[in-house]
């Protein structure tokens, strides 16, 4: 695994160290962790200890750990999932042209307005157990996790260097040796990334997921997320706060002893050709490199992974075609002649079942409630660009506060933002404010911070000489910024803009209903409608009301976020 | 003196053919019916301008490319795909950037299944010849440029290959570096330490083909041909300032400016005078310097294409799109290696900034149809505007999308320096804003 110590060396030192100790106690506990949970989740439904979720501070641990766990699940299934659907759309062409645009669009939408029925289906796969709805609620998370991390893998397929290509299969490499030596690692550095941002996104499900209620009937899971229900639902702001102080402990856990690794691991496969700064190996990867046991256990695993990464596999031919030769047009014709009967298809009957239950008078009723969230995520952005853009300039000049704030910034996307609700609604409650205006600000509190760590890493890239040029012909005031910064961290705004819109309209399903103790505050928008539809059991209004609000997200990012990403990078980038 | 003591054929090419199919007009060719056959104990260069399909060549006898027509037959049979016993280095190197040093020499040796312990030890004995001891454990990125292309090598010679292909090996480094592996990797093979048969390589470097091959093949642009082939008769080491020396690269220089007697157009015959001509991307402050020069001491008018090269610390390959620019507008008049301004070149120099200008564009008018088109069309027009992208699908129509885009670049660069047109880069569109 790794290559630190030279055999020659290690020989005098084979005794276990300090490290083997704590990485021992790492190990096992874990262990216990998992046999305990695993017990759980045979449980029948109905046995009162199997969904019963006890506000009692001292059951938290426990909840923390399953609910870890249904989320560490759930990103097994999405890199399952990501080794699956993207390396087949990466590689078969007529493959990628439908699969692309379907993961497209389930980047878009509410996936939230889906837990319905997907919570329907898995309980009819395990009747009567827990297992059923463990699945569901990890279904749920995996949805919120899998295509940023599957479009990262695509990207990263599409964009190997061609001479590294070349270099594999001029010295024989095969299709399967190739994939996992050449493919595989130049995936890396973004799969990794984007596993850590999928991490934080799964938390803001975990809440909505595991407590579940479907008509008449409410499912606990015990976790976090139902605990939080629970506490929301009986008033008690102190269960809130151990809430909010496990999940804490968890985030950080995870962030230390998974993450900062990994992700110092995979720089390792970052592809550039000039040495850059290395910061520090974090604590957890000295210990994974220091402990003797586990780097044994690394070693054997790398090992068997080295066998198996080797196997002679091909698959098809091995000469590559030359530029625009091959593809038969009379083929791609019909592959999209199918692809466009099934859409016709699909279409066809959701039309035809929404058309049972509702009228035109609905349709138009959810479209005027999309265009009121609309309103809401657009006042949204502008507030919290205004607000996080010249912070983000600021911190990002300084190298030393953005060192300082940036790890910061990344915990707090991370925070689930609904568990930061009971003060609003309390504070809404107590001082009898309009619940359209003020429920709003919670749709951004999760996700304007994209837009600041995006701004810090914008500011800190700007050259430096250009901001000496302008200091040099005293460039000062608006002009400075109109001119010269805005314009250079204009792209990685635009990145930040776009995670943080749409995460805002997923945000709306949960934002503009809040609830405490008996208090529920909605307020108008296409939020409220799926998540009242859903409370009711009205799956054709919940359809509707995901379709509409996916439409609006499809052409907010077609006709905003896409052409300013363009602009940006054909105009302002600093190349 | 000559190495070759037994020849025997190792790779054949016969009649090879490549070509990028396009629907709108005839096919698109690269290589054009190329032969060349190979011997056991020799160096083959590659030599030709950048566009001349000799990459294109050397991956179609790496087995990466499939030729649209023709054979290449390795040791008598088919070459289907990579072929064993042939290995490749690359201008960029191509390293895994995240196997260490020691990882990316074993990487082909690994892919055959070769034990673990038997890997080692021929990594060990590559990387000891090719002088990177020490470094087994380091990452590409830790490493300077010529030792990043020495790893490219002990991972090509560590397979004991028949035959070596380098793809301009040396272009990506600088001078003395270059010179350096060159060096080394000559005495390598002259005293016969390299587990190689035979080395085939692609440059554009004349000096680099002279100083390393035993033949040279020069192959001729748009389609790329084998225009001629040359036998290097001198014994290794070589001396670059060994007069017999200077004339072979003199020669080369003439015969690589020397224009191909058929078929492609002549941009000096005015009936030849279609848009479809290719031109080089060259800059304008290139071409004004080096006419500049070309009027000043010591050439007063008049320089050796070599020695001028070599003054102005350009390779062949940047100087002789210039030239050629050059000859293009009338300014100046290549001919067997030598490089003369023309009574126009002369004109240029002498004025100053608005009329050079002036001259460049009536210049520009006369010799560029494209240039001239673009204005024609822009006069016509109510809007006095025009979009980029019907020239360019028009001369895609003719040339490679690359040739097309280098063609249009100029046409854009040139026709903006002498004031004919503007261009707006965010609308791809040409205009007469601005222009008085």
């Amino acid at each position: 695994m790794s290559n630190t110590f030279h055999p020659a060396l290690a020989g005098g030192r084979r005794l276990p160290s300090v490290w083997d100790l704590v990485a021992i106690l790492c190990v096992f506990g874990a262990l216990v962790g998992v046999t305990h949970v695993a017990r759980g989740t045979l449980q029948p439904l109905n046995s009162p200890e199997a969904t019963a979720i006890s506000l009692d501070p001292s059951h938290l641990p426990a909840y923390a750990v399953r609910t870890t766990l249904r989320m560490f699940a759930a990103l097994a299934a999405s890199l399952l999932f990501t080794f699956t659907y993207a390396v087949a759309a990466a590689k078969s062409r007529r493959a990628g042209l439908l699969l692309i645009p379907i993961l497209d669009i389930l980047q878009s939408v509410p996936i939230l307005g889906f837990l319905t029925f997907t919570v329907v289906f898995f309980m009819s796969l395990f009747p009567g157990n827990v297992m059923g709805l463990e699945l569901a609620a990890i279904f749920a998370i995996f949805t919120s996790q899998a295509w940023n991390m599957a479009f990262s893998m695509y990207q990263s397929l599409k964009t190997v260097p061609g001479d590294l290509e070349e270099a594999a299969i001029s010295f024989h490499l095969t299709g399967w040796q190739r994939f996992w030596r050449l493919e595989v690692p130049f995936a890396t550095p973004g799969l990794v990334w984007n596993t850590m941002m999928s991490m934080s996104g799964g938390w803001f499900f975990v809440t909505a997921s595991e407590a579940i209620s479907v008509g008449d009937n409410n499912w606990n899971l015990p976790g976090i997320g139902s605990y939080v229900a629970m506490a929301l639902a009986k008033s008690d702001i102190h269960a809130v706060i151990y809430a909010i102080i496990a999940m804490l402990v968890v985030i950080l856990a995870y962030d230390q002893l998974l993450f900062r690794p990994l992700v110092a691991w995979s720089l390792k496969f970052r592809f550039e050709t000039t040495a850059g700064a290395t910061a520090a190996d974090p604590w957890m990867l000295k210990l994974l490199r220091r402990a003797r046991l586990l780097q044994w256990v690394g070693d054997s695993i790398g090992g068997v992974f080295a066998v198996i990464s080797g196997f002679r596999l091909s698959l098809g031919p091995r000469w590559r075609p030359m530029g625009g030769r091959a593809p038969s047009r009379a083929l791609d014709a019909l592959w999209l002649a199918v692809l466009l009967a099934i859409l016709a298809w699909a279409g066809w009957r959701i039309v035809t079942y929404v058309a049972t239950e509702l009228a035109w008078k609905d349709v138009g009723h959810a479209v005027f409630l999309g265009s009121l969230t609309l309103i809401r995520v657009s006042v949204l952005m502008v507030i919290a660009s205004a607000i996080w853009v010249p912070i983000g300039v600021w911190i990002g000049l300084r190298p030393l506060w953005a060192r300082r704030v940036q790890p910061v910034a990344q915990f707090l996307a991370a925070f689930p933002a609904n568990l930061l609700f009971p003060p609003f609604v309390l504070a809404i409650v107590t001082f009898h404010l309009n619940a359209d205006i003020w429920l709003t600000p919670l749709m951004v509190l999760g996700t304007q911070w994209y837009i600041l760590f995006n701004v810090i890493a914008g500011a800190s890239a700007f050259p430096g000489d250009l901001l000496e040029a302008a200091e040099n012909f005293r460039v000062g005031g608006v002009l400075w910024w109109r001119r010269v910064i805005l314009p250079g961290i204009f792209p990685y705004f635009v990145t930040g803009a776009i995670t943080a819109s749409g995460g805002s309209w997923n945000a709306s399903i949960v934002a503009e209903v809040a609830s405490w103790g008996n208090t529920k505050l909605t307020a108008h928008g296409l939020g409220a409608y799926i998540a009242q539809a859903t409370d009711a059991g009205d799956m054709a209004r919940v359809v509707l009301g995901v379709a509409v609000m996916s439409a609006y997200v499809v052409l907010f990012n077609r006709l905003l976020w896409r052409p300013m990403y363009a602009y940006a990078n054909r105009r302002l980038t600093l190349a | 003196m000559d190495a070759v003591v037994e020849k025997t054929s190792l790779l054949a090419v016969q009649g090879c053919r490549q070509a990028y199919h396009k629907d709108a007009s005839a096919d698109l060719v690269v290589l054009d019916d190329v032969n060349l056959t190979l011997h056991e104990g020799e160096i083959v260069a590659l030599l030709g301008r950048s566009g001349s399909g000799k990459s294109t060549l050397l991956r179609i006898v790496a087995g990466l490319l499939r030729p649209t027509a023709g054979d290449v037959l390795w040791r008598g049979t088919k070459l289907e795909g990579p072929p064993e016993g042939v290995a490749m280095v690359f201008q960029s190197f191509a390293l895994f950037p995240w196997l260490t040093v020691q990882e990316n020499v074993e990487i082909g040796l690994e892919a055959r299944g070769v034990s673990r312990a038997e890997r080692e030890k021929r990594a060990e004995e590559a990387i000891d010849l090719i002088g990177l001891g020490g470094f087994e454990s380091a990452y590409p990125k830790e490493l300077s440029g010529g030792m990043r292309q020495r790893v490219g090598l002990a991972r090509a010679l560590v397979v004991h290959p028949d035959l070596l292909l380098m793809d301009e090996p040396f272009s990506a480094l600088d001078v003395l570096t270059a010179e350096n592996l060159r060096t080394d990797l000559i005495d390598l093979w002259s005293e016969g330490k390299l587990p190689l048969k035979s080395v085939l390589m692609v440059t554009h470097n004349i000096e680099e083909a002279v100083l390393m091959a035993d033949r040279i093949l020069v192959f001729s642009v748009n389609p790329g041909r084998v225009a001629n082939e040359l036998r290097v008769p001198f014994a290794h080491p070589r001396n670059r300032h060994d007069p017999a020396f200077r004339k072979l690269v003199d020669d080369i220089y003439g015969l690589m400016t020397r224009r191909p007697v058929p078929s492609t157009p002549t941009p000096a015959a005015p009936q030849a005078a279609s848009i479809a001509m290719a031109l080089h991307r060259v800059g304008t402050n290139l071409m004004a310097g080096l006419m500049e020069t070309l009027a000043g001491p010591p050439y007063n008018g008049r320089a050796d294409l070599p020695a001028l090269a070599e003054s102005l610390q350009l390779e062949a390959d940047e100087l002789l799109p210039l030239g050629e620019s050059l000859q293009l507008l009338q300014f100046a008049v290549l001919e067997e290696g030598d490089l003369h301004l023309a009574p126009a070149g002369r004109a240029f120099v002498d004025a100053d900034t608005e009329e050079r200008k002036t001259i460049f564009a009536a210049a520009l008018r006369a010799h560029v149809p494209l240039v001239n088109m673009i204005r024609q069309v822009l006069d016509e027009r109510w809007n006095h505007r025009a979009s980029a992208v019907r020239f360019r699908d028009e001369l895609e129509d003719h040339m490679s999308p690359d040739y097309a885009e280098d063609t249009l670049r100029s046409a854009i660069a040139w026709g903006r320096y002498a004031e004919l047109y503007s261009y707006d880069e965010e609308a791809e569109q040409f205009s007469l804003d601005d222009i008085g």
